[in-house]
């Protein structure tokens, strides 16, 4: 084990990047007084199908395919020595998800792992990552959609009440390829992610979900940043989010640039909260730099509220009580985005977990 | 054999200027089998009355009793008077994002009978009960009340008056924003659920025409938030001639 040394600038919670986020429980992770874990606790679950290829890759041999300012990233990108680089062959189409599972590591050190996901010409799958357990990870994705190819990533934060996960999600998507992107926050003390989009070929297109639900005392951000830097290209955000007991805080931040090369750009992006209690507290911030007037549309949406007293009423009136009324509405409020992960059994598994979360906090 | 008694009911909302009293002291005793018009203008208080049973939280009781074969309904949660029998069919059914009208139906079926219902003999129920309603199948597998438009709302309604079988059913303009088709069919739906279970209805409408498809036994004329005048069908004939014009000036 090392202790990192390089002086990157550091957060200190003025920056606007970082000014929502406890950096006292990032376990050092940002300023380089985090153990550097030996470790790569990133595996393919089953069978590697046609087309699938999992590798671990010395840096060398897998350069990194983007530019990130990120001070977290910037620690994994020196303190990582190897890469997984997980490839689907051009023109293949995996049928059944791909599943890759983080294992649990241990609290005094952290993981600063790199990961690159490359989905080469006219493929098409749907990868699903799986964190469960305690750990402390720091974690950048590179996601490369070649031309023509069309992937789904599923990233599913089931981690355990002491888990501390910052990591950046950056896809770049090509010409007239398409990427699915949902993310899952439902476990972990701190949990901070920035799904970011590089557009890079025209007709390209993006749809990032995302939902999250916190609890007494866990903090999750989830950052968005999609770069519409090439013509017609289309991206939509919709992330909810649901916040119950005293200390429970949640960040959506949604930043979309339409550069002045962005003509005929279409975004939307949305973001609702649900207070389940007093006590919590939800931070949503939408952003729209737009560079030329020649576009198809850009918008966005954000509400946070309180349980609607009308639907309660409707539900009991059809002798439900309150507590399973409120259940019933939580998971409509989210059905809406779990059921796009398209796996029953995951589906089922999160739902059950929200409604754990939800009796154990007690709203 | 069930009887639903109001005695003496006042009831008031909050508002800017202070409490406002909208029920002025209803007295009305409906028993099962019995279909019961409440017929008035708009804003006489016949909707307060509706929601104020139901246990709406906006509605403050201010005096007076309610009773269900002698339980007292209004120290119910909006749950328990559901499960004591009573039923509200929404003038204004609300929409809940994200749960079908099937996992909805088999919640307040299994909460009121206590026991999940066998999934056989359930899927064959709403199958039927739908069908009587000349409902889509696929309308099962639609977000509750979302994007419904004004009849499919009422089909809702008269298909849960169907599957949850109460005592006492109060049916809020479920009249309103029906073409004639859609009036007959809801109708049909109302008349079949009370004949089957000899349910009580109270019907509040503003207008006659559901009365040529559900008959009543006894017509109220609400105004100014109290019944002011009480007969048979005849009662009906005479509002269709005259309007409310008497009782809304007296």
């Amino acid at each position: 084990m090392t202790t990192l040394t390089t002086n990157y600038l550091t957060p200190t919670g003025r920056e606007e990047a970082w000014r929502f986020t406890p950096l006292k429980r990032l376990g050092g992770m940002h300023d380089g007084s985090a153990i550097v874990a030996d470790r790569h606790s990133l595996t393919l679950a089953g069978s590697k199908a046609t087309g699938v290829s999992f590798e671990l890759k010395s840096v060398s041999n897998a350069p990194v395919l983007s530019e990130s300012d990120d001070a977290i990233v910037g620690r994994i990108r020196e303190a990582a020595r190897d890469v997984a680089v997980l490839t689907i062959s051009a023109n293949i189409e995996v049928t059944e998800p791909v599943i890759l599972k983080r294992t649990p590591g241990d609290l005094h050190s952290a993981e600063f792992a790199r990961v690159q996901i490359n989905v080469e010409n006219h493929a098409r799958a749907t990868i699903i990552v799986e964190n469960t357990g305690d750990t402390h990870l720091a974690e950048d994705i590179e996601i490369y959609v070649a031309p023509g190819a069309n992937l789904t990533l599923v990233s599913l934060q089931e981690w355990g009440a002491q888990t501390v996960h910052a990591g950046r999600q950056h896809a770049i998507v090509d010409r007239d390829a398409n990427f699915k992107s949902i993310i899952v926050t439902i476990g972990g003390s701190l949990v901070r992610l920035l799904p970011t989009v590089e557009f890079a070929g025209p007709g390209a297109s993006c749809e990032l979900f995302g939902v999250y639900f916190a609890t007494s005392g866990q903090f999750f951000e989830h950052r968005m940043f999609v770069d519409h830097k090439v013509p017609n290209a289309k991206s939509r955000v919709n992330y909810k989010g649901a916040l119950a007991g005293d200390q429970a805080h949640t960040v959506w931040i949604g930043d979309v640039f339409i550069r002045a090369a962005a003509e005929g750009t279409d975004t939307y992006e949305l973001n609702r909260n649900l207070l389940l209690s007093d006590g919590a507290r939800a931070d949503s911030v939408p952003n729209l730099e737009i560079e030329t007037g020649e576009i198809v549309g850009a918008g966005h949406a954000s509400t946070t509220g309180r349980f609607d007293d009308e639907q309660l009423f409707y539900l009991m009136s059809r002798g439900i009580n309150l507590s399973d009324a409120r259940r019933l509405v939580v998971r409509g409020f989210f059905s809406e985005i779990i059921s796009e992960i398209g796996h029953e059994g995951i589906q089922v598994r999160l739902m059950d977990r929200i409604d754990n979360e939800l009796t154990k906090a007690g709203a | 054999m069930s009887t639903l008694e109001i005695r003496g009911l006042k009831v008031s909302v909050d508002t800017e200027n202070g409490a406002v009293e909208i029920l002025k002291g209803v007295d009305l005793t409906i028993k099962s089998g019995e279909t019961h018009a409440i017929m008035g203008p708009n804003g006489s208080g016949k909707s307060t009355l509706a929601y104020s049973i139901a246990g709406h939280p906006k509605y403050n009781i201010t005096a007076g009793t309610v009773t269900l074969d002698g339980a007292d309904v209004l120290e119910m949660t909006v749950d328990e008077r559901a499960k004591a029998g009573l039923f509200l069919a929404m003038q204004y059914p609300v929409e809940v994002p994200g749960v079908s009208v099937s996992n909805f139906l088999r919640t307040a079926v299994t909460a009121l009978r206590g026991e999940a219902p066998k999934l056989r003999t359930w899927v064959g129920e709403v199958k039927d009960a739908m069908e009587a309603l000349n409902m889509d199948p696929s309308f099962a597998q639609r977000n509750v009340n979302e994007g419904f438009s004004g009849g499919e709302k009422k089909r809702h309604e008269i298909m849960q008056l169907e599957l949850l079988k109460p005592k006492i059913a109060i049916l809020d303009e479920t009249d309103s924003g029906l073409d004639v088709d859609a009036l007959r069919i809801v109708s049909e739906g109302v008349n079949r659920a009370k004949e089957t279970n000899n349910i009580g209805v109270v019907l509040i409408t503003h207008y006659t025409r559901i009365l040529r498809y559900i008959q009543p036994d006894f017509v109220h004329v609400f105004a100014n938030g109290k019944i002011v005048e009480e007969g048979g069908p005849e009662l009906a004939d005479k509002l269709e001639a005259n309007g409310y014009a008497e009782y809304v000036s007296a």
